[in-house]
Parts: C-alpha cells; sequence; structure tokens
C-alpha cells in the first residue's frame, strides 16, 4: 500500500486531518533536509513534501522563491535530492512527496525521474504547472513505479475539477485561493463551498493548501478538509532561524503546534 | 501553467476565434492599424546601403515608423481590442526592452483601461527611456528583482500576479511565446507585417524576394513577417538571434543555436538550460532579444528546415547600428541591427538582381543612452 494512503487511512480511524509540511529540498543545505524532515516527522508531519528547487518557480511566491535560489546556490541537484530521500528513508516511513516543476522531470527524462524517485523512496508529485491535459503518461509512469501523482485544483477550476480528480491517487491538493505560495493572514475564497463542491466529485481526501500561516488558520478550515498543507510558514521559521539548532527546534515546534489542532 | 490560469486560458482561447471570424472586431483591429498605428509601414528601398554593398537589393520593412516605434503595437491593438471585448477593465503585461510595455501602457491610455508592466531591474535601468514613457501614459511600472530580473522573470511575474487576479485582468502578452493561445495569437496580430510586405514586394518588383530576414528574440516580429511566406518555398526565411559577446562565452541568447528541448512559460520550445532543466543566464547588449527561449512555432520551424536560425555579435549589431545611421539617415533598434547585420552579411556575396527584405522591427531611440555610453559619450 502506498504510504499516503496508510496515513490517510491511519488518520480516518484516529478521527485526525493530516498536516502536510513543505520544505525545499537543499536550503540551506541537504544534510539539514534530512534533519528538518526528520524534526517535522518527530513534530507531527503526517505527509512531508520536499521541493525540487527551480530556477523559474511560477507557482511560488517570494518565501518560496527565495528558499529555491538559496538551495539552488548551496549547489542542489537532482541527483544529490534523490541520495538525500534514500537517506531519509533508512530512518523515516513518513511518506514523502516531491514538488517538482515539470522541466526539471522532462529533461531529466520523465521516466528516469519517477523511476529513481520511486526506488528512492519517493511516494508522490505534485507537478504545479502541469495540468489535467498533459497529465496522462505521468500516471500511467507513476503506477508502474508506485509513485502518484496528486491531482490539484484551484477555486477556479470549476468544472474541471470532476476530470481532474478522476484519475486522482492519494488526495487532491486544493489551492486555497488565486494567487501564488505564500503566508497570508486570511483566504478569500469561501473555503467551505469550495471543499463541497469538491466532495462532490470525489472520494479522495482534501488537503488544503496556499496561505496557511499557522494552528489559528488550519483551525478554522480543517472542518473542511482531510489535511492542510503549510509551505511558506515553515520555510520561513527556517530562514529566519539563526542557528542550525534553533532551525531544526522551531521548525519542529512549529509543525508540532499545527499538527495539535489537526 | 497552473491549474489557476487553465480556465482563463480555455476562454481566451473560444474568444479569440470567436473573434477572428467577427467582421466586426476584423474591422476595428484594422481601424486601429491604420488610423492610429499608421500602417501600413512602407516597405523601403535602401538604395545607398545596397550599392555599399554591391550585392542583392535590399529593402527595409519600417515597423519602426509605427506609433510607439515598433511592431509591438499591432499585436497589443489586437489584444486589447479582444480584452474590451472580454470585458476586462485592467491589463497586465512584461516588457524587455519597455517597447511592448510602451505599446501596452499606450492602447491601455487609450481604451482607458488601468495598466501594469512588469520588468526587470536590469532592463529598467538600460531602458530608463521607455521607463518613463510607461509611466506618462499612466501605467505603472513594477520592476522584478527575481532571477536575472530581466524579460524571463519579469514574464514570470506578470504570470504570478495574472493568477493573483485571474477574474477581472488581461494578460497582454507581448511576443509569440506562452501557453497556448498565445502564440497563435500573437502570431496572427503580428502577420499583418508580412502580409503587406508581400503585397508591397509584388507591386515594386512584380515577384518575391529570396531573402526575409528578422532579428528573434520570442521572435514575434519575425513569425509576423515569416508567416505570410511558409507556402512561398523558394523565399528564404532566415531568423537572427543575439550571439552577445560570442556562441562559445556563455554570454549570449541564441535558443536556437545552443539550447535544447523543455517547457518554460507553459510551452515546449527550445530553451538555454543545463543539464537538469535549470533555466540559465542569457545575454545580449539589447534588452529585446534577451530572452532564453523562443516562440514554439519558430522551433517547429527549425526542425522542418523551413526557417534557418542564425546568430549575430553585439559588435556586429553596433556596426549595422552605425552604418544604417550613416548610410540611410534610419536609427534602428538594437534588435532589428541583429537581423540587419546579418542582411549586410549576406548581401555582398548576393547576385545583383536578388531581393532581400529585413523587417526593421523598431527604431533605435530608447537605445541611444546604450550606444552613447559604449561610444564613451555623456549624454
Amino acid at each position: 500500500m502506498n504510504r499516503i494512503d496508510a496515513a490517510f487511512d491511519r488518520l480516518r480511524k484516529e478521527n485526525r486531518k493530516a498536516m502536510i509540511s513543505f520544505i525545499t529540498a537543499g536550503d540551506p543545505d541537504l544534510d539539514a533536509t534530512v534533519e528538518l524532515v526528520l524534526a517535522m516527522e518527530q513534530g507531527g508531519a503526517d505527509i512531508i513534501e520536499l521541493g525540487v528547487p527551480y530556477s523559474d518557480p511560477l507557482a511560488d511566491g517570494a518565501v518560496i522563491q527565495a528558499s529555491s535560489a538559496r538551495a539552488l546556490k548551496a549547489g542542489a541537484r537532482i541527483t544529490g535530492i534523490m541520495d538525500t530521500v534514500r537517506t531519509i528513508r533508512k530512518q523515516s516511513k513518513v511518506p514523502l512527496v516531491f514538488l517538482v516543476y515539470y522541466n526539471s522531470v522532462f529533461k531529466y527524462g520523465v521516466e528516469s525521474f519517477i523511476s529513481e524517485a520511486g526506488s528512492a523512496g519517493i511516494d508522490g508529485l505534485i507537478i504545479p504547472d502541469l495540468p489535467i491535459e498533459e497529465r496522462k503518461d505521468i500516471i500511467e509512469i507513476g503506477d508502474k513505479y508506485g509513485v502518484y501523482l496528486i491531482p490539484l485544483v484551484a477555486p477556479t477550476s470549476k468544472d474541471r475539477i470532476q476530470k481532474i480528480t478522476e484519475n486522482g491517487r492519494g488526495f487532491v491538493y486544493c489551492v486555497s485561493t488565486a494567487g501564488v505560495t505564500g503566508v497570508r493572514q486570511s483566504l478569500n475564497t469561501d473555503i467551505k463551498e469550495y471543499m463541497n463542491i469538491v466532495s462532490g466529485y470525489t472520494k479522495l481526501p482534501k488537503a488544503l493548501g496556499f496561505g496557511i500561516s499557522g494552528p489559528e488558520m488550519a483551525q478554522s478550515y480543517k472542518a473542511y478538509c482531510e489535511g492542510i498543507i503549510v509551505g511558506s510558514a515553515i520555510v520561513r521559521t527556517a530562514a529566519e532561524a539563526e542557528t542550525r539548532e534553533t532551525m531544526i527546534e522551531g521548525v519542529r515546534s512549529f509543525v508540532s503546534r499545527i499538527k495539535e489542532v489537526l | 501553467m497552473p491549474e489557476t490560469i487553465m480556465n482563463a486560458l480555455i476562454e481566451l482561447e473560444e474568444e479569440f476565434y470567436k473573434a477572428a471570424e467577427d467582421e466586426e472586431f476584423i474591422k476595428e483591429y484594422r481601424y486601429y492599424l491604420k488610423e492610429y498605428c499608421g500602417r501600413p509601414t512602407p516597405l523601403y528601398y535602401a538604395e545607398n546601403l545596397t550599392k555599399k554593398l554591391g550585392g542583392a537589393k535590399l529593402y527595409l520593412k519600417r515597423e519602426d515608423l509605427n506609433h510607439t516605434g515598433a511592431h509591438k503595437i499591432n499585436n497589443v491593438m489586437g489584444q486589447i481590442l479582444l480584452a474590451k471585448r472580454m470585458g476586462k477593465k485592467k491589463v497586465i503585461a512584461e516588457t524587455g526592452a519597455g517597447q511592448h510595455g510602451v505599446a501596452t501602457a499606450t492602447g491601455a491610455a487609450m481604451f482607458g483601461m488601468e495598466c501594469e508592466i512588469y520588468m526587470g531591474e536590469e532592463d529598467i535601468r538600460r531602458q530608463s527611456l521607455n521607463v518613463f514613457k510607461m509611466k506618462v501614459l499612466g501605467a505603472k511600472v513594477i520592476s522584478v528583482t527575481s532571477g536575472t530580473a530581466t524579460l524571463k522573470d519579469a514574464v514570470n511575474e506578470a504570470m504570478r500576479s495574472w493568477v493573483a487576479s485571474i477574474e477581472d485582468t488581461f494578460y497582454v502578452m507581448g511576443s509569440v511565446v506562452g501557453p497556448h493561445p498565445y502564440p497563435t495569437m500573437v502570431r496572427d496580430f503580428q502577420r499583418v507585417i508580412g502580409d503587406e510586405t508581400r503585397e508591397q514586394i509584388l507591386e515594386k518588383e512584380g515577384r518575391l524576394p529570396g531573402y526575409v530576414i528578422a532579428c528573434v528574440g520570442g521572435g514575434s516580429n519575425s513569425m509576423g513577417i515569416f508567416y505570410p511566406f511558409i507556402e512561398d518555398k523558394a523565399v528564404k526565411l532566415i531568423g537572427v538571434e543575439a550571439a552577445g559577446l560570442g556562441l562559445d562565452t556563455g554570454k549570449h541568447a541564441a535558443s536556437m543555436a545552443k539550447g535544447s528541448a523543455g517547457v518554460l512559460h507553459g510551452m515546449m520550445t527550445y530553451l538555454l538550460q543545463d543539464e537538469e532543466g535549470q533555466i540559465m543566464d542569457v545575454y545580449s547588449i539589447s534588452a529585446g532579444l534577451d530572452y532564453p527561449g523562443v516562440g514554439p512555432e519558430h522551433a517547429q520551424l527549425k526542425d522542418s528546415k523551413r526557417a534557418e536560425y542564425l546568430s549575430i555579435t553585439d559588435i556586429e549589431a553596433l556596426e549595422a547600428f552605425g552604418e544604417l545611421c550613416r548610410t540611410e539617415g534610419i536609427i534602428p533598434a538594437l534588435e532589428s541591427s541583429h537581423g540587419l547585420a546579418y542582411a549586410m552579411k549576406l548581401a555582398p556575396d548576393l547576385a545583383k538582381d536578388e531581393l532581400v527584405v529585413v523587417n526593421l522591427s523598431g527604431r533605435g531611440d530608447k537605445d541611444i543612452d546604450t550606444i552613447a555610453k559604449i561610444m564613451g559619450v555623456g549624454i
């Protein structure tokens, strides 16, 4: 069973919601990525997204753009990130998902990327710039290697939601608001209505992401979905830490404060 | 492309195809091209330069004589009219050299729309005259500091902003790049260059040219002039990229010569990228050619060998710039000087009855500061 499915099964039995946390692989370096993943797991993260740094992260706001640039400058490469995943897998069973822009997958070779990611221990891929029209091959290749292609819906998707979710695997990444990633004080979307619409099309767990700043927002939206995704707020917490120790501990405790409310 | 903007792209595609069939829309577009932009632009026989080079007859398609000083306005008029038809009140655009930004600010001013232009910090520095023009026209110019702070990053930032304002904002793309339907739409709004050229050369010479030459950044002026000649197999189509300091220096913007297939800004095309798909820094003296990719239809013309793509260095472009100023009294844009430079290399070896058309896509006023600096003159 894919570790993502197992996680949602367990959460359903526990009557809890998934805490899905994001960091950019290689920011500030790949050793820190291993430590941060383990710390987030310890803090209660149910699924962890690893951003594969990219030169042109179109779906990301300033915080993750800067994180991506730091990782690239520090020398993060896909081969090194695959090694990092293997290292994490020796010590952890937490579900791991790559957040990766399509050109990185395409240029590496779609099948090579997915097979290598799968054998390293990656459970799913989120490709934020690949619309449903271009996804069929990747879903099939992913199935061959046990790697889920996570479907993304947005508040503007409307009649596309059915098509997007009908071949979905793992969970539905529900983009909370029209815009890019980044910490927000509030969301301008009617989340309750939006989640209801998505539920009308699919039985897959729904995870809400983009703009969620911390425990308060997680608390107010958890009733409408099965998981909360937090990215920029974690990346910012890590980036603002003064020492390596406070970075690891800061991220662990931030994640645990969100998990507490879920 | 992110899912958030997919429905907007589908809606745009439907509206564009509807408009393209709507006689009223076409009539309005043509009216503004004629009465407001000053079309048709002349196809000028550059007699002095032809004599000096001693070979083929050189014709210049004078897109520099358009309102706002470049071919960019052709496309802007089409897209602004489409925005108006779709009921949008706000337009955003990216710009490199600033020509597309000025054209968009101009169109927005005339149709009473709010306008935001995204421009790389580095380009704002290089093209201060155009930045000032955009502001005078009432547009807000947003400085983009991410990445290399040039055209590619301006596109990224404009798209990010578009995603956040998708309901009420129209993105006026400046070149034959980006997600469908933009490459098709921009080509169709720029093909007027080639349609006129074809008609004018037939009128003047009674035959088609042997060569049509244009510079290629994203590729809108070149696609505009090439497209109506595609079926005329005897007409050689030559796109000229920026070789910057030289193709082997790593300081260039020649995505056809040195790039590989990849996906950027919603299109699959030739990109300057490393082996893991990270987009590389590009360089050219001309801000309008400074883009790490090229329109996908150009990539197709290269692969099918219908067009040939070559490159010209900064120095060669500067020489051509000076030559046209002195022999013809025309100050060309540095972008267009790349196309011109290749034509000047080619013409002397061709027979005197051979016809060469160069798309003089823009005027050089905006580049005067850059040129003066190179000459060591303070203005």
